[in-house]
């Protein structure tokens, strides 16, 4: 237990000594939040969507849990390459332990960097139909973190140069934010591009999140919360397979 | 302390240990040399639990390393060839990620981790971020943290690469210092020939997987006539110069490669 702890404690104090990267990484999410969020605002509106900036909110906070949380995972390539990761390999204590604490501490620092958007987006004029729904939110964001951070480690645990970074990026990261309904409805899609965005988990945790902060939804909050732990599971358990499987 | 006997480990078909046994007694210093390539870091790789052997027995203070991995890692401490600290943390923090991960007690772990500092010259800087610190600054650290679980075996994997005459230095009265204090067998690979000479009681000699010499540094010389080390060493291992790359990782993705079709 001692060792998932500190191994925790660890990814927090590196996120909290990061600054430079904690605030560059709160733009991008605010970019999409004022441009698209005041730029598409009036279209939007007038195809009767309503209010555009409180639709993308969720989709922005849902992005920075995606982003933080995978790429937590995906540190064991810095791990891996500062060699830190030998350190901890090497140490008496089961691998599972040590995949743990790096995904809960990796989990940890997403539902932060969440947090802060979900600050930013109130500052910008968001408002939920209730403040007592935002703990129901941050369930989602969990969930979300849980499971991205899963599918970071199954990854990471695989790259062994920063070239495989770049296409993890480009051909994974990018399709599931955009795929998601973050920034679109999901609603009166061509056939295939529903299909597809139906396979994205973070479609359901945005959804999720929407469900309880707007009381919208597409697949519906309980079918949201089952897809996301019966996919977040199955991805904690081969994360820990993946994890156990890597030699140095 | 150590046993090893007729250890094998192969990569597809190369041979990167081939059929070495050795021994080494408690408290001794044992100095591994070898050519690049030679099979040292692989061997170290198999003692510490990070490769399995493909035939052979290892024995570490009475343990098979392959079977009880655990209760093995708990009594060796190990510095690798490359850095491994974490450099957003502090000298201090590193330590005390390591006490807990090798469970020492919170009570045994603070005292023992100011003793270290001190003794290792890092006290004063225990608060400063690691990536701030010099080569041998945290070369030092790294032995430091691979002694503050109180191992019965201290691997160090070429621990001075790079490092100026006066940190080389430093550090090996370090190590003899805390290998006289608490009995600590040290298991070290070099490249520098005057210090395993200087620091080591006996010394095993490693080319193309197998062991060619092993015995003090004075029988060594005596047996191959020769007046330093260095000369025995060139005279056992010959003076072509190896292919830096067929360390054991490089072995397997070049196997890895072979088979996904240069892939990777």
């Amino acid at each position: 237990m001692s060792a998932i702890y500190i191994l925790w404690l660890r990814e927090l104090k590196r996120y909290s000594r990061s600054r430079a990267q904690i605030v560059a990484s709160l733009g991008q999410p605010m970019l999409y939040l004022l441009v698209l969020g005041f730029g598409l605002g009036p279209v939007f509106q007038r195809a009767g969507n309503g209010n555009y900036l409180q639709f993308v909110a969720p989709g922005v906070i849902g992005m920075s849990v995606l982003f933080s949380s995978i790429f937590s995972g995906l540190g064991l390539l810095w791990d891996r390459q500062f060699g830190f990761l030998k350190e901890t390999l090497v140490a008496p204590v089961p691998r599972i332990q040590i995949m743990i604490g790096r995904t809960l501490g990796g989990s940890t620092v997403a539902i932060i960097q969440g947090l802060l958007v979900m600050a930013v987006c109130v500052i910008a004029g968001f408002r939920p139909i209730h403040f007592y729904t935002v703990p129901l939110a941050m369930g989602f964001m969990v969930l979300i973190a849980l499971l991205f951070a899963a599918l970071g480690v199954a990854i990471g645990s695989g790259l062994q140069d920063m070239q495989g970074f770049q296409l993890i990026m480009n051909f994974l990261v990018m399709p599931i934010y955009f795929l998601s309904g973050a920034l679109f409805p999901l609603v009166g899609l061509p056939r295939l591009l529903a299909i597809i965005t139906s396979l994205d988990p973070l479609s359901y945790g945005i959804d999720g999140m929407r469900s309880v902060l707007l009381g919208k939804t597409v697949f519906g909050g309980f079918t949201d919360l089952i897809v996301l732990i019966v996919v977040g599971s199955i991805l904690l358990v081969f994360g820990a397979y993946r994890f156990s499987k890597i030699e140095i | 302390m150590i046993r090893v006997r007729n250890l094998v480990k192969t990569f597809g078909s190369f041979t990167a240990v081939n059929d070495v046994s050795f021994e080494v007694e408690e408290g001794e210093i044992f100095a591994f040399l070898g050519p690049n390539g030679a099979g040292k870091t692989t061997t170290i790789k198999m003692m510490t639990t990070l490769l399995k052997p493909t035939s052979g027995e290892i024995e570490l203070d009475g343990l098979d390393p392959s079977v009880r991995q655990n209760e093995a890692r708990k009594r060796f401490g190990i510095v690798f060839q490359d850095p491994s600290l974490d450099g957003d943390l502090t000298a201090w923090e590193n330590l005390e990620v390591h006490g807990v991960l090798y469970h020492v007690p919170h009570k045994v772990r603070r005292p023992r981790m100011e003793e270290l500092l001190k003794l290792f010259e890092l006290w004063e800087r225990r608060n400063d971020q690691v990536k701030k610190f010099s080569g041998g600054m945290k070369r030092r650290l790294e032995i430091a943290r691979g002694f503050l679980h109180t191992p019965r075996i201290l691997f160090l994997d070429e621990p001075t690469l790079g490092l100026d005459p006066q940190s080389r230095n430093q550090l090996w009265n370090h190590v003899r210092k805390v290998n006289e204090a608490e009995k600590v067998t040290v298991f070290l690979t070099t490249h520098y020939m005057d210090e395993a000479d200087r620091v080591a009681h006996r010394i095993g000699v490693i080319d193309h997987g197998k062991l060619v010499a092993q015995g003090t540094p004075k029988a060594i010389k005596e047996q191959t006539g020769t007046e330093s080390l260095e000369e025995a060493f060139l005279k056992l291992t010959g003076s072509t110069i190896r292919d830096e790359s067929a360390d054991s990782a490089d072995a397997m993705r070049q196997f890895a490669r072979m088979w996904s079709g240069g892939k990777r």
